[in-house]
């Protein structure tokens, strides 16, 4: 009897451990590393600092694409009532447009510039991000019907 | 009339299933041995006849695709006459409702293998059919009450929708057939595994009936998530190869808890260890495997993969989960406490090494479970909007997956029952030595000195240099069959995935430059000269294709052209990169937006080692093969049992 229950004792001392550590490293790691959604209106409402890493979705201004001489763009996204500037340096998606959903990861820069390190538009047509479908309706610029199927 | 045949078909199935069910589980229970004979025999020919219904409906699907249908809903706003051929039987499974089919096809086919298959005992077999028909008629019910793939269009329009042109691609008509193989194939360990919990046969003869259909499903993910990783990396010109989007952690967690079961049930089968464990690793392995079809099925989740948001499907699919997963940890609860004891086995053992690569791999699974679940969750109850990203899965994942590849080499070294841990390090001695002279080679030339990249290297050198150990002890105890190499070729291949990783990650050189005709940009060792954009047309897009000259030294070396497609029946365009590869390191160019004057924006990398990520993934799936063809020799189980 005695290896079988030493078998059991170490077997469950080993879940154990391995599952105090993972939970650890979990909620360490969930408290640093998670990333919040803003919309334009949230960041007009609240105080985000400069620098913190958050996601911002909603649509990209129409006229607001100006592309610079390097591979820096300029757009401002809006969710109907409030607006953020951006600045991104890189390759747009292919489903970027202006007048269209995006989501974009970065940090307030100086100026309040959002400095995306990161552009995703949707997928294809059809579909609509659910975070920008969320930010709209807030602002009260969602038809249904609209976007998402 | 196909649309009508395909839809009959659907219900004819319905019904076959739910007789399948409840024959199967009647037997499971029968008293005498008659009336489990008849109700197995009954449960099997109704698995067949589900098999052909099922095959008739997707091949009625088919055929409406193939003959561009467009009177059937789905057809029309998948398909599109212009479309190649590939991406027209492809497109059945580009959508929710044929992917839906497809699924189910999958699980058809699995039934009939289990009807066919001789292992297990008749009441083990026909409670398997039983629940593996139950899981059937869930699915086909789902299917006509919610995601009907023949509903008729009125009046039938000219053309069809077209299909995302992401989807168009030879990658992606593999990948999600190679994807349900592995899901759905885990559906057979769960019904093998719920059987023997029915039938109270908690021995080791359903781990060895289930063991090929686990195999099978193990390789089939391996493959399919390889595939979907190579897709990501040359479709959306980021570069990159796995970004930890909830998709992709919706097959990673089956995919390691698979790899979990398929270790423990080496003990379970052998002498009998971890009986209790095995069983519910079958069950969380299956489990998530729905969990994963429901993250991505439902919409809940912004991805190419989600299809439609109708909430109505996402509750379905909760409730089956539910019920599911619900029903089986109950039967487990029940019957556990009556589960026999194997034998028992000294710390140092391969049952030790087992017990440690399942808490290992159970762990990781689960962090990446609370990553993948935990912004969902929060979004339910607070309303808050958060996304987990990659920082989170390198500060949980990597030092788990860290603990777990310095035990790797051990396991298939050690004696079962009893081994002798100083014999095998002493014989690994070779491998570690690999280790160290690479971490002290890759710190030495790497600037600046990092540890975490001797470190990454070390690892990936003890993986195959142990391998390579493992292998000639093997090949000199004259172990001939191949089913012996099957640790071997796994272990190595995950090492080789890890150079890939390891040397992508730490080495690639980005580039990202506005080039006017004529003007040059530098990656890594190479020039490229720009020489213009030029139209060009396909089958069924436009596209702008640059021509690029690459040059090492001042030499040209080759020409790269990378396009960008408009697909004017969709109304999308997507980005066609152009890769160079040597089989060792990628040059990869993706070519951005058109700046006016004919200047493009061109972004490039150099990727040293990147194609070994997916040759590594190959190589693991080959091993699975090995094992598998080990056990479906006729004289296996004799082997086994010696």
């Amino acid at each position: 009897m005695a290896p079988k229950k030493r078998r059991r004792l170490a077997f469950a001392l080993a879940l154990v451990v391995a599952g105090a550590g993972g939970a650890a490293l979990v909620l360490g790691a969930l408290k640093d590393n998670v990333l919040y959604f803003y919309s334009p209106s949230d960041i007009a409402a609240k105080h985000v600092s400069e620098g913190v890493a958050f996601r911002i979705g909603g649509l990209v201004a129409r006229g607001s694409v100006v592309r610079g001489p390097s591979a820096d763009v300029r757009f401002v996204v809006t969710d109907g009532r409030a607006s953020v500037p951006v600045l991104f340096r890189g390759v747009l998606p292919d489903l970027f447009r202006e007048g269209q959903g995006v989501v974009a990861l970065g940090a307030l820069g100086p100026g309040r510039v959002f400095d995306a390190s990161e552009v995703l538009a949707k997928h294809d047509e059809r579909y609509m991000p659910p975070e920008v479908v969320d930010a709209l309706k807030r602002s009260g610029r969602w038809k249904e019907g609209e976007g998402s199927q | 009339m196909t649309g009508e045949i395909g839809q009959l078909a659907l219900c004819l199935a319905l019904a076959l299933a739910l007789v399948q069910a409840g024959a199967g589980l009647w037997g499971a229970r029968a008293d005498g041995s008659e009336s489990l004979d008849l109700s197995r025999r009954i449960a099997r020919m109704s698995a067949f006849g589900f098999f052909a219904f099922i095959a008739l409906a997707f091949g009625a699907l088919t055929f409406g695709f193939v003959t561009s249908d467009f009177s059937i809903l789905t057809v029309a706003q998948n398909s599109h006459t212009l479309k190649p051929l590939i991406y027209k039987i492809s497109g059945v499974w580009g959508n929710h409702e044929g992917s839906m089919l497809l699924w189910v096809l999958v699980l058809a086919i699995y039934s009939a293998l289990m009807a066919i298959a001789v292992r297990g005992g008749a009441r083990l077999t026909s409670g398997a059919l039983g629940v593996e028909g139950l899981l059937a008629a869930a699915f086909v019910l789902f299917i006509l009450l919610t995601s009907d793939p023949f509903r008729r269009l009125d009046p039938m329009p000219f053309q069809g929708e077209g299909l995302n042109p992401l989807l168009q691609d030879p990658g992606l008509a593999m990948h999600p057939p190679m994807l349900y193989l592995g899901y759905v194939g885990l559906s057979a360990t769960f019904a093998y595994a719920a059987a023997a919990l029915i039938t109270q046969e908690t021995g080791s003869h359903w781990a060895r009936a289930a063991r090929p259909f686990m195999l099978v499903a193990w390789i089939a993910l391996t493959l399919g998530i390889t595939l979907g990783s190579w897709w990501a990396y040359y479709v959306l010109g980021w570069g990159g190869f796995w970004f930890w989007d909830p998709v992709e952690n919706a097959a990673l967690m089956p995919w390691l808890v698979a790899t979990a079961l398929i270790h423990s049930t080496l003990a379970t089968e052998r002498t009998g260890a971890f009986r209790s464990w095995t069983l519910l690793l079958a069950i969380a392995a299956f489990s998530l495997s729905l969990i994963g079809t429901f993250l991505v099925r439902s919409g809940v989740l912004a991805s190419v993969h989600s299809f439609a948001n109708d909430p109505e499907r996402g509750e379905y699919i909760l409730w089956l989960l539910g019920l599911a997963i619900g029903g089986a940890l109950a039967l487990f609860a029940w019957r556990a406490p009556g589960i026999e004891e194997g034998a028992s086995f000294e710390p140092a053992s391969r049952e030790t090494l087992l017990l440690l690569n399942n808490v290992f791999l159970t762990a990781a699974a689960a962090t990446v479970f609370l990553g993948t679940l935990y912004p969902l969750l929060l979004d339910a109850v607070t309303g808050t909007r958060i996304s987990v990203g990659p920082p989170y899965f390198a500060i949980t994942f990597a030092p788990i997956f860290i603990g777990l590849l310095l035990l790797v080499p051990l396991g298939p070294r050690l004696a079962w029952r009893k081994g002798d841990l100083k014999v095998t390090l002493r014989l690994l001695a070779p491998g570690a030595g690999l280790a160290l002279l690479s971490a002290i080679v890759i710190f030495a030339i790497q600037a600046p000195h990092m540890l975490a990249a001797a470190g990454a290297f070390a690892l990936a050198a003890w993986l195959i240099g142990a391998s390579a150990v493992d292998f000639r002890e093997r090949w000199k105890a004259r172990a001939v069959g191949v089913q012996n190499f099957a640790s071997v070729l796994a272990h190595a291949g995950l090492g080789i995935s890890l150079l890939g990783i390891a040397g992508t990650t730490l080495w690639r050189s980005e580039a990202l430059e506005v080039l006017a005709p004529g003007q040059s940009m530098q990656v890594a060792a190479y020039q490229l000269r720009f020489d213009g954009v030029a139209p060009r047309e396909g089958p069924n897009y436009f596209a702008d294709r640059a021509t690029l000259d690459v040059m090492r030294n001042g030499k040209a070396i080759a020409t790269i052209s990378p396009e960008k497609r408009s697909y004017p029946a969709e109304g999308q365009a997507i980005t066609d990169t152009s890769i160079r590869t040597n089989g060792f390191s990628d040059l990869y160019v993706a070519l951005g937006d058109d700046r006016g004057g004919g200047r493009w924006t061109v972004r490039a990398y150099f990727n040293p080692l990147a194609p070994f990520i997916w040759f590594g993934g190959a190589i693991m799936a080959l091993g699975g093969l090995a094992s598998l063809w080990g056990r479906l020799r006729p004289n296996a189980l004799r082997t086994a049992a010696e």
